[in-house]
């Protein structure tokens, strides 16, 4: 089985974005017809990878060697041609067409005018069948569950010859007899000579499918090894020993009374989770990508719905039924994504950081612009927000001001428990710093503060707490003397839970 | 800073040139164009516009539409028709009651497309169908005659020089203006029409903003109608056949955002005006009835073409070079 032939050889690619040095020289070699797994924390760099091996991005500098074939940049089109083929997290179908029209889609199964709809089914079956699944060529895509969803995509791959295929995360949305049949599929294509990177944050899927593993860290492989060379425990290590580059400003911790007590709490897709949160304190959400995180906070917030358990603020037990409420309540809340949930862009300044207090700020219907210039000015002033007025629009500013505006708009309103998401995400390294010691100078004002963050080290600097997330629920909850990375990720990828 | 509010005006005002350049050319064109009683004769054809115009402005500032504009209209003039001549009662109150009616029908039509999360062009085109067909039913396909002299004052009278219709969309502008730049509910409207998402974790119910936006456009509507029927001294089923459409298109050439959270009143009135002027100036240079249609059609595509380029998704100048120089590598 041990077939030494390398089909994929990288070498030396680097990839820089703007502010990030996303893959720095990275080597890899894949093998004809095995499985590598590729794994890593959240921003290793595996998908910028991805996107270089399928021609999404071209590397900087660095070679691509497909099949005896040297490229400088893969190009999707030549990707497609030698056979390159890639599962992505969001499929690429079109739900109201039949499973064979998914398939062949912008393919031609006959010539002439008129497509031959039979024999494009009867091709659809064929390749199913060598995948060993029973699914209707003329089914519809979007009558079928999520698993066989996955398959469509892995047959449409198929029936453009592929012979190497990518999978990221393809068991995330699975349950767990779908996993069952995906792992007997990657078996059955690799028994007929296809070459797969695997990508998971599960570590145990590793063992059951792949037979070598690659960990990457910071844009750089880490290592390479046989499946069997290798334990759980040892994987993690690797994972993490990451430098710690940014400094945390100190900050002075006095805690108050519990303002934030969450009990059994459940919402749509996460939980139970329990926790408290006193003033002056800072917790972390801490856990990968999908893990349930936003869902936790956004269920708090009252902009998704609590299905189960209690949640008490300020010792008074509450149930939001929309944000207004919550704000009410003294909760704000900073999106993940800035662009479509945290600012009006084209609105201007002022609009975005008066709107929750806007009804206070009135009197009669009629606005007190007055004070309102009063209250945004002083926030614009308190956070050195760089606007030419207060006027401008929001979508002219930076990401690192337009932030502050969000938040800005949080302070005005004088929330006193503030849940942070990703606060620094696309945020360039200066601006981060300020807001690091912005979140530091809102605790030491008594502010009860959650932060969501997917960058360990901002996690660890920045928290007093922390609880770990895993598949929606709540894993570990470590305090300050006991971080580390180790322990985070191990909580955070399911390997120790409470 | 003056600068560049300077520019934003003259940007949002261009609209004035183009009428002011339309307006010589009907000049040219016929001389009974630019006289006192056709400027008034535009004014109060485009109050009646204005004011449902004010109301599908209400709509679109939130993000959603009302298609069903005219027919609003249609169904109040022949509601207060049937109630004082058919039925011989008093024309204040059957004006009251339309307006009541029309409010109530914006209610019911904001919930059913809101919380129902029915497209709103959709929705609403299946309201107007509705509402259209009611007014044919309720008037038995055939106009009313007969409604009292005093009833026509409100769309044919005078308050000193001023037709009564302008004064009163003055009126309605005015408070409409005021709420939307002054009050906290205005600005819960646009902040509804910009960012949905933001909005609600802003703490705003943007749900029933819009629905309140249904109702004030009903309600609007009522009115218009209600000059409507004192202009034409009739109850019409067809009073507002085919003039949603024309207020749609004046209002996006007047600026008001087809996605929501942009629009001024003033400069949304200039739209009406605009189409109501070309109306007037083709009708004058006895342009064929349907050709004017034709040109309609037209003005209204430049309209939506021109506000697709100005809400072209924002680039920044630097990703833009960056693009040109990836492109000629």
């Amino acid at each position: 089985m041990s077939n030494q032939e390398v089909l994929l050889r990288l070498s030396h690619i680097e990839k820089s974005f703007p502010g990030v040095h996303a893959l720095k020289d990275v080597s890899l070699e894949v093998r004809k017809g095995e499985v590598l797994a590729l794994i890593g924390e959240n921003g290793a760099g595996k998908s910028t990878l991805i996107k270089a091996i399928t021609g999404a991005h071209a590397p900087d500098s660095g070679t691509i060697e497909f099949d005896g074939v040297t490229y400088d940049k893969m190009t999707p089109e030549i990707a497609l041609q030698v056979g390159i083929g890639a599962i992505y997290q969001e499929f690429t179908q079109a739900p109201p067409l039949s499973v064979a029209e998914n398939v062949f889609m912008n393919l031609r199964v006959n010539d002439g005018p008129f497509r031959d709809y039979a024999l494009m089914c009867k091709k659809t079956k064929e390749i199913t069948d060598k995948l060993g699944v029973d699914i209707n060529p003329r089914a519809l895509v979007k009558d079928l569950t999520v698993g066989y969803k996955q398959l469509v995509e892995i047959s449409k791959a198929l029936a453009r010859n592929a012979r190497f295929l990518i999978m990221d995360e393809p068991t995330a949305p699975l349950t767990d007899d779908e996993v069952e049949l995906l792992f007997k599929i990657i078996r059955e294509l690799k028994e007929q000579g296809m070459t797969i990177i695997y990508i998971s944050h599960r570590l145990d899927e590793l063992f059951e499918v792949s037979d070598r593993v690659t960990v990457m860290r910071d844009g750089e492989v880490v290592v390479t090894k046989d499946i069997n060379e290798i334990d759980k425990p040892m994987l993690i290590k690797y994972m993490v020993g990451r430098e710690l580059k940014e400094s945390f400003p100190e900050r002075d911790k006095h805690y108050g009374d519990v303002v934030l007590e969450v009990k059994d709490f459940c919402g749509e897709t996460v939980g139970p989770v329990s926790f408290t949160l006193r003033e002056g304190e800072i917790l972390g959400f801490g856990g990968l990508v999908g893990a349930g995180r936003t869902e936790l906070a956004r269920a708090i917030f009252g902009a998704d719905p609590q299905v189960s358990g209690e949640l008490y603020v300020k010792g008074q037990k509450v149930h939001f039924k929309s944000s207004m409420e919550a704000i009410e309540h003294g909760l704000g809340y900073v999106s993940e994504d800035r662009k479509n949930q945290g600012v009006l862009q084209n609105m201007a300044v002022d609009f975005n950081i008066s709107l929750p207090i806007i009804k206070k700020l009135s009197h009669m219907l009629l606005v007190n612009t007055k004070k309102e210039r009063e209250i945004v000015q002083k926030q614009v002033d308190d956070m050195s927000i760089k606007t030419p007025s207060l006027k401008q629009r929001t979508s002219n500013l930076s990401g690192g001001n337009q932030q502050k505006v969000v938040l800005g708009k949080w302070l005005a309103s004088e929330s006193d428990i503030l849940i942070l998401d990703e606060p620094t995400r696309g945020i360039d390294v200066g601006s981060k710093q300020e807001i690091y010691k912005l979140i530091n100078r809102l605790a030491e004002q008594g502010k009860a503060i959650i932060v969501i963050s997917s960058e360990m080290e901002e996690l660890l600097g920045l928290t007093d707490r922390m609880l770990v997330l895993y598949e929606g629920k709540c894993t570990g909850k470590l305090e300050k003397e006991e971080y580390s990375q180790e322990k985070v990720l191990q909580y955070a990828s399911g390997e120790l839970s409470l | 800073m003056e600068n560049s509010k300077l520019k934003t005006f003259v940007r949002d005002y261009t609209i004035v040139i183009v009428i002011a350049l339309l307006a010589v050319g009907f000049t040219i064109g016929n001389k009974n164009f630019f006289t006192v009683s056709n400027f008034l004769t535009i004014m109060r054809q485009s109050a009646i516009m204005g004011v449902c115009g004010v109301g599908l402005m209400f709509c679109m500032v939130t993000g959603s539409i009302n298609l069903a504009t005219g027919s609003f209209m249609s169904l109040t003039t022949v509601l207060v028709a049937l109630w004082s001549v058919n039925w011989g009662q008093n024309w204040i109150i059957g004006m009251i009651l339309a307006v009541i009616i029309c409010t109530i029908i914006g209610f019911v039509m904001g919930e059913v497309i809101i919380r129902g999360n029915i497209n709103p062009m959709i929705g609403s085109l299946a309201v107007k169908t509705i509402l259209a067909g009611a007014a044919y039913l309720i008037s038995g396909g055939l106009p009313i005659y007969g409604i009292p002299d005093e009833s026509k004052w409100l769309g044919q009278g005078f308050i000193g020089i001023i037709p009564v219709p302008v004064v009163v969309l003055v009126v309605v502008a005015v408070i409409a203006s005021i709420v939307f730049t002054k009050t906290y509910l205005g600005r819960k409207f646009f902040a509804a029409g910009s960012n949905d998402e933001a909005a609600r974790l802003s703490g705003i119910r943007t749900k029933e903003i819009r629905i309140a936006s249904f109702i004030v456009c009903g309600m609007l509507c009522g009115i218009a109608g209600c000059i409507q029927l004192g202009r034409m001294g009739s109850g019409q089923p067809a009073a507002g056949s085919e003039v949603e459409m024309n207020i749609l298109a004046a209002l996006i050439i007047g600026g008001v955002a087809i996605g929501g959270g942009e629009g001024k009143v003033l400069r949304a009135f200039c739209g009406v005006f605009l189409i109501n002027m070309l109306t007037n100036g083709m009708t004058l240079m006895n342009v064929n009835q349907y050709w004017q249609q034709v040109v309609q059609g037209f003005v209204f595509l430049f309209a939506v073409l021109l506000e697709a380029y100005q809400h072209r998704p924002y680039v920044p100048k630097k990703a833009k070079e960056d693009k040109k120089a990836a492109a000629k590598t």
